[in-house]
């Protein structure tokens, strides 16, 4: 696969890695924000290789760990309505809410598909006039501007019965509410790979600016990963510490324009409640008034009832980077992929179903 | 006869008997089936395998085959797998209302195909049809009945430290070919199921050594599911390079797209064998002979360490669990 | 995060495009890369193309390997 492959050369691989070993003498605390990257992390068993002064922490950035048990609590609420079919990207489906989940839900007998796209959503609404199709929009400024664009082209196409559950969220607002905590010390982030093609590099600006911490983009592929991970090193080491793109195939400093003015046309910055977190204000995204008859918790009423988190679950103190999910004492016990008690154990990149899948005894 | 099932067809009066000696018997008619018992009576002795399987898949037209091919493939393989010679099979249909004829008749041709390929005779049948919306076009169960000769002890308990993991072909087709119909992936150059009887493949590896310990078709849940369960049940740990596993690229990128790893798509036409570590090179050879293993590679080993799992060593030289699937296939998004 | 996997452009037709990947084909919408050219290559997220890719840099960022590497 082009533009894939070359970056999977395990003899330029072993080399970088070799070169970090020979770079890096300071102590150097990553934090990878991404699920994404995370998973290609463990996928390619990077962290074993790296030296011992590299420790590499999960961060926040997996949009399905930390959509808020009551937001899902809202998703399954809809999907109890009559006339509904709910659409969603498939790692939604098994994720526990404070009751139950739309894997249950689906199973009681309701209406909720998964799609590849919210394109197909789309589609679905058009096929099915009769019914309301509402869309779970979960997913960070990657995926944010597909589903603003669905919504351009709902109105262009009249399409009425096509709704969204605005649950997508900012990285920037998130990363800075992070480090404003204060509760893990880093030295460097490996900043998201798609989020930066669409928002550019540019807003990760205040990371070297305000916080002294070293910030690269990275790509997805072990030659990307370990490249900004060598870059990285590279800014500790001589203590000057910037904005750098390693994922310059993909990422422009400006960003995509199109995709950010779309994003401007249908959406407005809003709170966002994150799993584990909190509610951050200025962090997430809200359609705006002109498109309000496209909000589905504007247009249907639903009552989804006091929220609740399972007990002993750690996943907000994962998603934070404050702890890993060999401490929390639920990871492999009561919390396994079959029976999941919080979401980083179900999404596929969250840090505890990553950890659980690919056998990290030790951290990596 | 009418274009369409219809519920009379399964109710076991003159339509369902114009059913099935206007549309089975012609196509899958032997001396067994033909007399139309309650059950079809013959003499078998010795180590008897039976084994039986559901089908469900959908669509039920793919590109290299089709529901009625995979069911007896399914069986046929089940019982391969034991080291059994695969004799007899039961065919029994659960047909929506409204289903085509026509298309029934072109899955009951696939079927006879693939059991005339194999060797087998369906022997004993059975019809039912259901409300519009009780079934999803068509349910399709078979049971196999086969003889295993003295001797043959073939158990996934039998992985021993220093034998070799063989896999006969290429991983993934099916399941993408099947996932790519329903995703609107369409392939430069189709990739087709794999499904394919491998009786055949099982007795001549079987002739050319008395040392294949463990065997598997990895269908659902993929070769990781099938590797694990040898290394749980042997109680021994599986060690598999990234580099050697055999997967056609057309299907690598499908996976790429959907967000799927290949280690975890159903297989319908390959084996895994876990065979003594002399004789492995010529099980291999062997199983290349074949059309269904031309793509065989040797993938891994069994050892002595991290007993009950599988762990793959990467390209970069890593290593990493290969875990079980749980749950259901998701395309990820991210 | 997310899965966004290179793709070549095949054809154009309004919004939407067909990509290949190693002989795969699927519809995208291009609606935030209107500026594609059929034989560009473009990240595909979710039925979406999100950028196109720079293929000059690709091949900067291939030579800085080889060079980061050389010295080992």
């Amino acid at each position: 696969m082009k533009f894939i492959n070359e970056y999977r050369d395990s003899e330029l691989g072993k080399r970088l890695i070799d070169r970090i070993h020979h770079h890096s003498t300071k102590p150097a605390r990553l934090m990878e924000f991404c699920g994404g990257h995370t998973v290609a992390i463990f996928k390619h068993g990077i962290r074993q290789l790296l030296p011992p002064t590299i420790e590499m922490l999960s961060g926040p950035g997996c949009p399905i760990c930390v959509t808020a048990n009551t937001d899902l609590d809202k998703a399954i609420a809809l999907a109890h309505l009559p006339n509904v079919i709910i659409t969603s990207f498939g790692d939604m489906l098994r994720v526990p809410g404070s009751h139950s989940s739309l894997q249950l839900a689906k199973a009681e007998g309701n209406d909720i598909r998964i799609v590849y796209s919210v394109q197909d959503a789309l589609y679905l609404a058009k096929d099915n006039p009769d019914k309301s199709v509402i869309f779970i929009g979960i997913g960070f400024e990657t995926t944010a501007p597909t589903i603003a664009a669905s919504i351009l082209q709902a109105e262009e196409e009249g399409i009425n019965n096509y709704y969204i559950l605005c649950l997508h969220k900012l990285c920037p607002p998130i990363m800075k509410a992070l480090l404003n905590l204060g509760e893990v010390r880093l030295n460097g982030i490996v900043c998201p790979g798609h989020v930066s093609t669409i928002i550019g590099s540019y807003p990760y600006q205040f990371i070297p600016d305000d916080y002294g911490i070293a910030c690269v983009v990275s790509g997805f592929e072990p030659l990307d990963i370990l490249l900004c991970i060598d870059m990285l090193v590279n800014q500790i080491e001589t203590e000057q510490y910037k904005v750098e793109i390693a994922y310059r195939r993909g990422v422009k400093p400006e960003g995509n324009k199109q995709a950010i003015q779309l994003l401007d046309t249908v959406f407005e910055v809003s709170e966002a409640n994150w799993r584990g977190i909190g509610v951050v204000p200025s962090s997430g995204l809200r359609l705006r008034k002109r498109y309000e008859r496209f909000d589905a918790e504007r247009n249907f009423e639903i009552n989804p009832g006091p929220g609740g988190e399972a007990k002993g679950c750690l996943c907000g103190s994962i998603l934070r980077g404050v702890s890993t999910p060999l401490d929390c004492k639920l990871f492999r016990h009561s919390c396994t992929p079959e029976h999941p008690l919080g979401p980083c154990m179900v999404s596929a990149e969250g840090s505890c179903a990553t950890y659980y899948h690919y056998g990290a005894s030790h951290g990596g | 006869m009418e274009d369409r099932v219809l519920l009379a067809h399964g109710s076991g009066g003159k339509l369902s008997h114009d059913l099935i000696t206007k549309s089975f018997v012609p196509i899958l008619g032997n001396p067994l089936l033909n007399k139309l018992e309650d059950s079809a009576v013959f003499e078998l002795s010795g180590r008897l395998a039976f084994t039986t399987d559901s089908f469900i898949v959908s669509p039920i037209f793919f590109p290299g085959g089709d529901i009625g091919k995979l069911a007896v493939c399914g069986t046929v393989n089940d019982l391969a797998m034991s080291g059994a010679t695969p004799l007899y099979l039961s065919l029994a249909f659960i047909i929506e209302e409204g289903f085509s004829v026509d298309e029934l008749e072109k899955i009951v041709s696939s079927i006879y195909q693939a059991a005339d390929e194999a060797g087998v005779k369906i022997v004993t049948g059975d019809t039912k049809v259901v409300n519009q919306g009780s079934a999803d076009k068509l349910f399709i169960n078979t049971a196999g009945v086969g003889i295993v000769p003295p001797g043959v002890d073939i158990s996934a308990a039998n992985a021993r430290p220093g034998d070799k993991v063989i896999l006969s072909g290429n991983l993934g087709n099916h399941g993408i070919a099947v996932l790519s119909q329903r995703e609107g992936l369409k392939f430069q150059v189709p990739i087709p199921s794999d499904c394919a009887p491998l009786n055949k493949m099982v007795a001549e590896i079987r002739e050319t050594s008395a040392n294949i310990h463990c065997l598997r078709d990895p269908t659902r849940g993929g070769v990781a599911t099938t590797l694990n369960d040898f290394a749980e049940q042997s109680q021994v740990g599986i060690r598999i390079e990234e580099g050697k596993i055999p997967v056609h690229k057309a299907v690598l990128a499908a996976c790429e797209l959907l967000g799927f790893d290949p280690l975890y798509i159903a297989n319908e036409g390959k084996l895994v064998a876990v065979v003594s570590p002399a004789d492995a090179d010529k099980v291999l050879a062997k199983i290349r002979q074949n059309q269904y293993g031309t793509e065989a590679a040797i993938i891994g080993e069994v050892v002595n360490e991290h007993r009950g799992q599988v762990v793959m060593k990467t390209s970069l030289g890593a290593s990493r669990i290969v875990d079980v699937l749980v749950g259901e296939l998701l395309p990820r998004i991210c | 995060m997310c899965l966004a996997i290179p793709a070549l452009v095949k054809s154009i037709d309004g919004h939407q495009a067909e990509v290949e990947i190693d002989g795969v084909t699927r519809q995208a919408s291009i609606q935030l890369t209107p500026e594609v050219k059929v034989g560009d290559y473009v990240l595909l997220h979710t039925g979406y193309a999100i950028n196109v890719i720079d293929q000059e840099e690709a091949e900067e960022t291939l030579k800085l390997l080889r060079e980061l590497s050389e010295v080992y």
